[in-house]
C-alpha cells in the first residue's frame, strides 16, 4: 500500500526546490489530476442526481413552478396506488423469465461450439439480435404478432389455434413483450458462453471422458464450474436488463392495455413525463423503489467483485 | 471441447447437425426475415391482404429510396451519427484517463472510487431522469444534441471506466517500473507506455459504446423533442406515425434505423465480442 515504489528512492538528487516538491509528490496527485476530469462528469450527471431524485421524491412538483413539501406523502400514495402493484408484479415476472436467457442461450452455445465449416457466420448471424436496437425488435415483434396478418398467428393457423391477440390481452402481454426482450439477451449469453467454452480446459474433459462422464453430467461437473466467470456476468447483465425493461414496452403496448404491461420504469416515465401530468415528485418516488430494488443487486455484484479483488 | 467435436460422430448425425443448424438460424431469425419481406413488397400487397404469400413485385428499390429521400430519415440518421461520435471520443478519452489512475496507481481511495463508477454504471435510468433533465434545461440543452452526448460521455464513463482499468490491470507492471526508474515523468509514462498499449482495449469499447448510444431510445425521449435534434431511435416513432398502416415504408424504415450498428459489427466483429466478453474468462 506504499504510494512509493522503491525505485524513486535510489533516483538522483531532487533538482532545484519548487521542481522538487513536484516530482516528490508527483506519484500521489498524478492519479487525481487523472480522475479529476471523469469524477467531475460522473458525479454530476450520475452519483448527485441519484440524491437529488430521493429529494425530489418528498415534493409534489410539476417540474416548472415551485416544488411543495409534501413529506412521505408520495409513497403513501404509492402503498394505495393499483397501478403501482402491478407494475411491481410486472417487474418480478420480468426478473424471474429473462433469467431464462441464460440457459437458453448456454443451449445455443453448445448446439454451436463446433469447427464445421462457415460456423463462425453461424455464430455472429445467432448473435446479431443483440446489435440491433431495442426499438426495432420492439417494431418487429409487435409486427410477428399482430392478430391480423402477423406471423405467429398464421403458424398457429397450420395447427388449427385460433388467432391469439399477444398484445392486445392483458393475460398475454407481458409474456409476450418478455419473450421480445429475451430474443437479443439470449444471444448476449450465448456469445458469452462461447467465449467461456473455448477457455474450458481440454485436459479435465479428456479426464473427465476416461472416468465415463459425458452428456449432461458432464455438462454439470465438469463444465459448468469452468464456465462461473461466464454465468456470473450473463447473471448481472440479465438482471440489469430486466430491470431497466423499458424500450420494448414503450414500442409495443405503451404500458397497455389498461396498463397491464406496465414496469416500475415506465410507468414512472409515465407519471412525470406524459399524459397523467408533470408528476416529478411522484415519478421520482417511484424510481426511488426501483433503485432500492436495484440496490440489492448492485450490493451483490460489488460484493462479489470485492472478493475476487482481495483474492488477487 | 465440448460437446464431443461432430467430426467423431457417424456420417449420418454429421449430416443432420449440418441440416439442422440453417434450420435453427431461419426459426431464429424469423421475425426479422419477415420484416425484410416486408420491405421489399409494395403498397398494393398490403391492401389486397396479401401479407405472406409471393410478392406481385418487387419495390425494394423504392421502397427504401422513399426512405431515404422523401422522409426526415436521413436527418435523423445524421443526427445519431452526431450524438453517437463525440460520445465515443468524450467516453473513450475520459475512461482511458481514469482506467490508468486507477489501474496504475496504488491508493487508498482507488478501489471505493472504482466501485462508485461500477455502482453508478448499474444504477437505473430512471431515477437519474428528473434531475438530469432539470440540470440539462437550466445548461439550456434540452432539446440540442449537445445536451445529450454530454449526458451520455458522464454515463458510460462508469462502464469504461470498469473496462479500462481492468485491461490495465492486466498490463505488466513491470514497465511502468522500468519507466520510473529512467525517471521518466507520470504523465509520459502514460502517454508513450500505457496508451500505446491500450489500442485493442479502445478500439474494443468504442464499437461496443457506438452500439449502445446508437441504440438508445430512453435519453432521446427525455432529451430531446423535435427532428432538429431527435436520433434516429426516436425519429422512427414520428417516422411511423406518418406512414402509418404503410408497413412496406416502416418496415425499410426500420430496417435502415438498425443497420449501422449491424455493419459496424461485421466490420469489427472481433472487437466488438472482445469487448462484450470481456471478464467471461479467466
Amino acid at each position: 500500500m506504499a504510494p512509493l515504489p522503491p525505485s524513486t528512492a535510489d533516483r538522483p538528487a531532487p533538482g532545484p526546490a519548487p521542481r522538487s516538491w513536484w516530482r516528490r509528490n508527483q506519484i500521489a496527485i498524478t492519479p487525481w489530476l487523472f480522475l479529476a476530469p471523469g469524477i467531475l462528469f460522473f458525479a454530476v450527471y450520475v452519483l448527485i442526481p441519484v440524491f437529488q431524485s430521493f429529494n425530489v421524491s418528498l415534493y409534489e412538483w410539476d417540474g416548472l413552478g415551485a416544488a411543495e413539501y409534501v413529506g412521505l406523502r408520495n409513497y403513501e400514495e404509492m402503498y394505495w396506488d393499483d397501478a403501482f402493484y402491478t407494475s411491481l408484479k410486472n417487474n418480478v415476472i420480468w426478473l424471474v423469465l429473462y433469467l431464462l436467457a441464460i440457459p437458453m442461450g448456454l443451449a445455443i452455445a453448445l448446439l454451436l461450439n463446433q469447427t464445421v465449416t462457415g460456423i463462425r457466420i453461424y455464430k455472429s448471424l445467432f448473435f446479431f439480435p443483440f446489435v440491433i436496437s431495442q426499438v426495432v425488435v420492439g417494431l418487429v415483434f409487435s409486427w410477428f404478432y399482430d392478430p391480423s396478418f402477423g406471423l405467429l398467428n398464421v403458424m398457429l393457423g397450420w395447427f388449427g389455434a385460433g388467432p391469439v391477440n399477444v398484445l392486445g390481452d392483458e393475460r398475454w402481454v407481458t409474456y409476450g413483450i418478455i419473450a421480445a426482450g429475451l430474443w437479443p439477451q439470449t444471444a448476449y449469453c450465448m456469445i458469452l458462453y462461447l467465449t467461456g467454452l473455448n477457455a474450458v480446459d481440454p485436459e479435465q474433459i479428456e479426464a473427465g471422458r476416461l472416468d465415463n462422464a459425458r452428456g449432461f453430467r458432464m455438462l454439470w461437473h465438469i463444465i459448468l464450474p469452468q464456465l462461473k466467470p461466464a454465468t456470473f456476468i450473463a447473471f448481472v447483465v440479465t438482471i440489469i436488463g430486466a430491470l431497466r425493461s423499458f424500450d420494448l414496452i414503450s414500442i409495443m403496448t405503451g404500458g397497455g392495455p389498461f396498463g397491464q404491461s406496465r414496469v416500475l420504469s415506465f410507468y414512472m416515465f409515465e407519471v412525470a413525463l406524459s399524459e397523467y401530468g408533470f408528476r416529478m415528485g411522484y415519478g421520482a418516488a417511484i424510481a426511488v423503489v426501483l433503485f432500492l430494488i436495484m440496490l440489492v443487486f448492485i450490493t451483490y455484484f460489488l460484493w462479489s467483485m470485492y472478493r475476487e479483488e482481495r483474492g488477487r | 471441447m465440448f460437446p464431443a467435436p461432430i467430426e467423431r460422430a457417424s456420417r449420418p448425425a454429421q449430416f443432420a447437425y449440418q441440416a439442422l443448424i440453417p434450420a435453427a438460424l431461419v426459426l431464429w431469425l424469423l421475425p426479422l426475415i419477415a420484416v425484410a419481406v416486408f420491405s421489399i413488397r409494395p403498397d398494393a400487397d398490403f391492401a389486397n391482404a396479401n401479407y405472406w404469400g409471393w410478392p406481385s413485385s418487387f419495390e425494394g428499390i423504392s421502397n427504401y429510396s422513399k426512405v431515404f429521400f422523401e422522409s426526415d430519415m436521413p436527418r435523423y440518421l445524421w443526427n445519431s451519427v452526431l450524438i453517437t461520435v463525440p460520445t465515443v471520443i468524450g467516453a473513450v478519452a475520459l475512461s482511458c484517463m481514469t482506467g490508468f489512475a486507477l489501474g496504475i496507481y496504488k491508493f487508498r481511495a482507488n478501489l471505493w472510487i472504482f466501485f462508485l463508477f461500477v455502482a453508478g454504471n448499474f444504477v437505473p435510468f430512471q431515477i437519474l431522469m428528473v434531475p438530469v433533465r432539470d440540470l440539462t434545461l437550466d445548461f439550456g440543452l434540452y432539446n440540442t444534441k449537445t445536451g445529450l452526448v454530454l449526458f451520455h460521455i458522464a454515463f458510460q464513463t462508469g462502464f469504461c471506466t470498469l473496462f479500462m482499468r481492468n485491461f490495465i490491470r492486466a498490463l505488466p507492471y513491470e514497465l511502468i517500473e522500468a519507466a520510473r526508474v529512467e525517471g521518466v515523468a507520470e504523465w509520459r509514462i502514460f502517454w508513450f507506455v500505457v496508451l500505446p498499449l491500450m489500442k485493442p482495449a479502445i478500439a474494443a469499447l468504442a464499437v461496443l459504446i457506438f452500439t449502445f448510444i446508437w441504440n438508445d431510445y430512453f435519453w432521446a425521449v427525455v432529451l430531446t423533442q423535435g427532428a432538429e435534434s431527435q436520433p434516429v431511435t426516436a425519429g422512427i416513432t414520428s417516422f411511423n406515425a406518418q406512414y402509418r398502416a404503410a408497413y412496406h415504408l416502416m418496415s425499410a424504415g426500420s430496417i435502415v434505423a438498425a443497420l449501422p450498428p449491424v455493419a459496424m459489427f461485421f466490420l469489427m466483429q472481433r472487437h466488438f465480442i472482445a469487448g462484450l466478453t470481456l471478464g467471461a474468462v479467466k
